[in-house]
Formats: structure tokens, C-alpha cells, sequence
């Protein structure tokens, strides 16, 4: 996983609310393996006319924010489906960010383990943010994960939370799976009595 | 503190490990894998490990297969049928048990849960995807999780995860004629919102919760995503129990007993509390659709399209408008006007017995006057609705009988909505694109469905029911 510990960058303003997955990527590329990469049918839907052509209204295909890094959503953004596919097209497409007032729950974590980073803000600061951003097309916001501060393009500085846990993770780019072969021991000495409470389980048919 | 919630009493019995910062290692009773796992078994063996509790995981393909033949060489999209026999080479080489296509158990992975008896009260159940929601109706603590948390889950059998909050959502009364398990979750889901239950495991309790069978609290469960939850669940009762005996998986003879004991002892008390509790009566609740692209813009049947002119708020205005240009209909519209280019009935949602046996009695009242198509939860359902002859009911209607699968949920086997086109549909996601891209989805329950099939239009269930 890439690290993540500050970022300045464009920042693009999404202002519908249930940005779902299936936007952020339509189920009929979900089988491709992961070193193809997805950054190319991030949004494609949205981006694409019909006949291939890019769609001029759509935000990221506008030249103010061809460098966005940074999404500045509404509520529920990544409600949906499970696919992993979701951050990593938005992260194969060079957004690290995305700051919404609220996500789906499976779509946050999946980021988390990608070195994506969702900030969750209010729904009135997200919703001021994205009007500053809409006011000066292009402008920055800064995120810095250590301090857990957001700097928007007005200069104000908006907190966030973060499991400290994760904030560990991607500060140092690490995932969970070696972390957890080092518990061996815990899991097999709790498994054992969950064997024996819940014999069941482990019955064959 | 002792747990006093069905949630909690699980969460702690698979509590491996809790760090200093409250992140916990939480132990998995059941995984269960599809043609979508590929992702997963992939990083599993790039990273030279193996699946540390196969007994533990099963597995069945679903979302990419077709349902006009379950032979694999009749798959003709290359991508989908590598999806397919990548399950039967890595279910193989893992010793994973696999439900693969031609075998009688196959089919959605949260329909062949439950029925096989690998679902059952009281453990933890993960899948890579998301309405694994699903199997709380059992009384299971279950939810989706992406590849990177699959492949965590085969390397170590645990997931870590920070204990989400307790929500209940309690329905009282009893439901009126034509109400289904689908229109209460979506009513539910319409109150609280798509994102309404995000970062909460929500139990349903309430009278009418517990009227209804296990095949409708797998209904219910199942869109308990679609209100943004972590997990959905129903507290296991007799119906549960009634239901597990019995079944290829369930625990057998002395082990039966000691499940039943242990599970007797997981509802929730009556001293519990909840951080968040909302209470709806079920007695005012009518057979719905949604009108827009999210599962919470549902409205009863004979309600009209909203008009944006009357939101307040410009952004939200904007995005209404939005919304409303993708359906392709106009504020004002009675939604019993609204015509329908195609039904399907399908989907871990709404693909069980009693979904297609409730379909069969709307069907059997006249011919379909666009196409409509009946994709069954599992081969098992579907060998079942065969022999109860509500195939034959289906055909005579007019209705296109197909072989189970995800199928038009998703669309990923081929089984697409066109651009503009509108269908009534029984899953569980209307999202722009979800059946196919510009497709218009609309969700209701399968007599509903079946409705529209005989009308053309969006029609009010209890109307069509009571002429008879
Ligand atoms: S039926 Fe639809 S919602 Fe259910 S698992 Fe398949 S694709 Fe997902």
C-alpha cells in the first residue's frame, strides 16, 4: 500500500449525494485483474457520451480540475457494493483523497487498506468547501494526515477523525495481513476454545 | 459489563483480540466465496500463503453465470468464464467446498447459504460482497467485505474491525393485505434514509418482525446495506430454529442440541439498550417502488412523483432534477402510469420459494404484456418451483423461466436492461447503470413485478389481487 502523509492538491467538487460504486465503477469491469489497473474506467459512465466522446459536463473531464487529486463529495459516497475496484480506480485515476459527510461503511475500509484516505466533515463543511471550490475552479485543500487536518482554499482548518489504528497503517504504508500472521498465536489459542465451545462449526456434513 | 444485545453476545464470542485503541481481531465462523473471489485467491498466493481454515469456507459461482445454460463451455463472455473456472481451480487446489455449476446446490451465494445450513445463528459470517447482510435473518452477525479483507479473512480465518453501534428499528403492527417482506424493508429504508444506518449493525425486532418467515427476514436482512448498515439481524427464535433443522449443514444429533442451547441464549434482553432506535408501524404500510436511482427514494404505489420545484435546498433541487432526467419521468406523474419495458424477478432479495410462489399468483391471472424473466435464488429453488409446477405457470403466463444466478441484478452474465429502457425488478439496487448502463430500474416485490408483467405499467398488487 502507498503511504499517505500530506497532500496538496486540486481539489474537484461532486455535489450529488449517493455517489454509489457502481458509478465509480459499472460491475462489467470488475473481473479484471488488479495490475491492469482501473484509473481508465473510473466514472466511465459519467465521463464517456455514448459514442465514446468525453462528456464536457462531467467535473473531472473540465480543465480546472484535470489534476484534482482530491474529491469533495455529499453524503454516502461509495454506498453500494463491496468491490474493491472502487478505490482503486479512483486511486489508479490519482484521487488519494475524497472528503464526504458520510461513506459506505465497506467502501471506507476497502480505501483505508488501498491508501486511499476518506475524511468524513460535517454536512455543512463539505457542503462550504465544495462552493469555495466551485467559486475558484482548480483551487487547493490540504490534507495532512498526522495532524488529522483539512486546510481549505478559504485557509480554514476543519479536523477529522481517524481510527488510530488506520492512521498508523497508512502513515507507514503498511497492511494488515503481516500484522496479523504475528498474532498467530492469539488466533490459535482462541480458536481452540472456540472449537471446543462451538464444536458444530467445524463439523463436516 | 455482560452484552445484552444478539449483536454484542456474538461480537464477543469471536473477539480473538482487542488492541489498546479499540480495534478488534474478530474470528469468522463461516466465509463464503464466489466467481467474484478471484481478486482474493489471487493475493493469497502471491503472497506465497495458504487458506488457513478451508472446512470453513464454501463457495458457488453466481454473479457471472449465465442462466440460459448452466454448461461452462456455454459461457461466452472470455472474462466471466475465467471467473468461473478460476472458483473451480482455486476451490480445488484449496480444498474448499464448491457448489459449482451442474451441481444441484449451486446458486446466489446468500440463497445457498441459509438453505445448505451453512448460515446458522449465533457466529460470524463474511463474504466478499455486500448483501451478505443477508444471512442476519438467521441470527447471524454477517457482512460484506472487499478482496483485500477476503484474502485477510482465507490467510488468517479473522478480520480486524471496529465494534460498530447498535441501532434497532422496531416494526410494530401487523402488515395489511398485499404488504411484503420487500415493501417493509423498503418503507424502512424510505424513514431512514440509503445512508441512514451507516456505521450501525441494526436489529429488527417489533411484532411484525417476528410474524414473518424466514425466507421474508432474508429480505429484509438483505437491504439492510441499501440503508447503509453494517449488518442486519433478527433475533433466532422457533421459526429460525424450525427452519435450520434438518439442513445438509446444520448441526446434527448431540451437536444439534448443544447449538440450540447456546442459541437459545442470544436474543436480545429486554433491559438492552441501543444507541440509536427508530420505531415504525407496519400497519401503515402499502406495496412500494422506487421512483429514483437510490433504494431510499421508494414511494407507495399509489403515490406520484415528487417534484423538485418543491426542495428548498438548490443542491439537493440540482440533484433531484438529475435524478429524475436519468429515470426518464416527470414530477406529478402518478406512478401507476409509469409504463415498464421488462420485469425481472430474481435475486438474493427476492428469489427464494415463497418470492416465486407469490409471483406464480399474480402470473397465473393473465399473459404477459412485456417480456419478463424468472431467475431462481439456487438450482435447488429452482428444482422445487419445478416440482410444486409453478414453472409451467410462469410459462403459460408468458414469463421467460431461466436457470439461477445473479443475472439481471448486475447484469455481469450478459443479462442486461437496455439504454432507456425501464424494468420493474425485484432486487435491491437502482442505482444509475446497476442493470446495464442508462438502464431504469425500478424495485418492488415479486407480486408487484409479476404485476407490471400483466398490466404493462406499475400497478397496485391489492387492486389486481382482490378483481382477481
Ligand atoms: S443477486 Fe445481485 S445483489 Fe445479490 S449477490 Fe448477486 S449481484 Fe449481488
Amino acid at each position: 500500500m502507498e503511504k499517505f502523509t500530506t497532500l496538496t492538491a486540486v481539489a474537484a467538487p461532486m455535489d450529488r449525494p449517493n455517489i454509489d460504486t457502481d458509478q465509480l465503477l459499472p460491475a462489467r469491469f470488475l473481473r479484471r485483474p488488479r495490475d491492469e489497473g482501473f484509473g481508465d474506467v473510473l466514472f466511465i459512465d459519467q465521463r464517456q457520451n455514448d459514442d465514446g466522446t468525453p462528456n464536457p459536463d462531467f467535473v473531472l473531464n473540465q480543465d480546472a480540475y484535470k489534476d484534482a487529486r482530491i474529491i469533495v463529495a455529499d453524503r454516502n459516497f461509495g454506498g453500494g457494493s463491496s468491490r474493491e475496484g472502487a478505490p482503486w480506480a479512483l486511486l489508479d485515476y490519482g484521487i488519494r483523497c475524497v472528503v464526504a459527510s458520510s461513506f459506505g461503511d465497506i467502501f471506507y475500509n476497502n480505501s483505508l487498506k488501498n491508501g486511499l484516505l476518506p475524511v468524513r466533515l460535517s454536512d455543512d463543511d463539505v457542503k462550504a468547501i465544495r462552493q469555495q471550490l466551485h467559486d475558484k475552479p482548480g483551487a487547493t485543500l490540504t490534507v495532512d494526515l498526522d495532524a488529522q487536518t483539512l486546510t481549505a482554499p478559504d485557509g480554514g482548518i476543519h479536523s477529522f477523525d481517524i481510527e488510530p489504528f488506520r492512521k498508523q497503517s497508512l502513515l507507514k504504508g503498511l497492511d494488515d495481513v503481516g500484522m496479523t500472521l504475528e498474532r498467530e498465536e492469539d488466533i490459535a489459542a482462541f480458536e481452540n476454545g472456540y472449537r471446543e465451545r462451538r464444536p458444530w462449526l467445524f463439523a463436516d456434513a | 459489563m455482560s452484552d445484552k444485545t444478539l449483536f454484542e453476545k456474538i461480537w464477543s464470542d469471536h473477539e480473538v483480540l482487542t488492541t489498546e485503541d479499540g480495534f478488534t481481531l474478530l474470528y469468522i465462523g463461516r466465509h463464503l466465496a464466489h466467481d467474484g473471489s478471484g481478486h482474493a485467491f489471487g493475493f493469497l498466493e502471491k503472497r506465497g500463503l495458504k487458506v488457513r481454515r478451508p472446512e470453513l469456507t464454501f463457495a458457488t459461482p453466481d454473479h457471472g453465470v449465465p442462466t440460459t445454460s448452466h454448461k461452462v463451455d456455454d459461457i461466452t463472455d472470455p472474462v466471466q468464464k475465467r471467473a468461473v473456472t478460476t472458483l473451480t481451480r482455486n476451490a480445488a487446489k484449496h480444498n474448499v467446498t464448491l457448489f459449482d455449476l451442474g451441481d444441484p446446490r449451486q446458486g446466489i451465494v446468500h440463497v445457498v447459504g441459509p438453505e445448505q445450513g451453512i448460515t446458522l445463528p449465533g457466529q460470524t459470517m463474511v463474504c466478499g460482497d455486500s448483501h451478505t447482510s443477508t444471512h442476519g435473518a438467521l441470527g447471524a452477525l454477517a457482512f460484506g467485505i472487499g478482496a483485500s479483507d477476503v484474502f485477510h479473512v482465507l490467510a488468517t480465518q479473522t478480520t480486524w474491525q471496529r465494534k460498530p453501534n447498535k441501532m434497532r428499528i422496531t416494526v410494530d403492527g401487523e402488515r395489511p393485505f398485499g404488504v411484503t417482506a420487500k415493501d417493509i424493508i423498503l418503507a424502512i429504508i424510505a424513514h431512514i434514509g440509503a445512508n441512514g444506518a451507516a456505521r450501525h449493525v441494526v436489529e429488527y425486532a417489533g411484532a411484525a418482525i417476528r410474524a414473518l418467515s424466514i425466507e421474508e427476514r432474508l429480505t429484509v436482512c438483505n437491504m439492510s446495506i441499501e440503508a447503509g448498515a453494517r449488518a442486519g439481524m433478527i433475533a433466532p427464535d422457533d421459526t429460525t430454529f424450525a427452519y435450520v433443522e434438518g439442513r445438509p449443514y446444520a448441526p446434527k444429533g448431540k451437536h444439534w442440541e448443544m447449538a440450540l442451547d447456546h442459541w437459545r441464549t442470544l436474543p436480545t434482553e429486554a433491559d438492552a439498550t441501543f444507541d440509536r432506535d427508530v420505531t415504525l408501524d407496519a400497519s401503515t404500510f402499502a406495496p412500494m417502488v422506487t421512483w429514483g436511482t437510490s433504494p431510499e427514494d421508494a414511494l407507495p404505489v399509489t403515490g406520484t412523483v415528487p417534484d423538485p420545484a418543491n426542495e428548498s435546498d438548490p443542491e439537493r433541487r440540482r440533484a433531484m432534477q438529475e435524478t429524475l432526467d436519468y429515470i426518464g419521468l416527470a414530477p406529478g406523474t402518478k406512478l401507476e402510469d409509469v409504463p415498464v419495458d421488462q420485469v425481472f424477478i430474481g435475486s438474493c432479495t427476492n428469489s427464494r420459494i415463497e418470492d416465486l410462489r407469490a409471483a406464480a399468483e399474480i402470473a397465473k391471472l393473465g399473459k404477459a404484456k412485456v417480456p419478463a424473466m424468472i431467475s431462481p435464488g439456487s438450482t435447488a429453488v429452482k428444482l422445487q418451483a419445478e416440482e410444486e409446477g409453478l414453472d409451467e405457470v410462469f410459462r403459460k403466463a408468458g414469463f421467460d423461466w431461466r436457470q439461477s444466478g445473479c443475472s439481471m441484478c448486475v447484469g455481469m452474465n450478459g443479462d442486461l436492461v437496455a439504454s432507456g429502457k425501464r424494468c420493474a425488478s425485484t432486487s435491491n439496487r437502482n442505482f444509475p447503470g446497476r442493470q446495464g448502463k442508462g438502464a431504469r430500474t425500478h424495485l418492488m416485490s415479486p407480486a408487484m413485478a409479476a404485476a407490471a408483467a400483466l398490466t404493462g405499467h406499475f400497478t397496485d398488487v391489492r387492486e389486481l389481487a382482490r378483481k382477481g
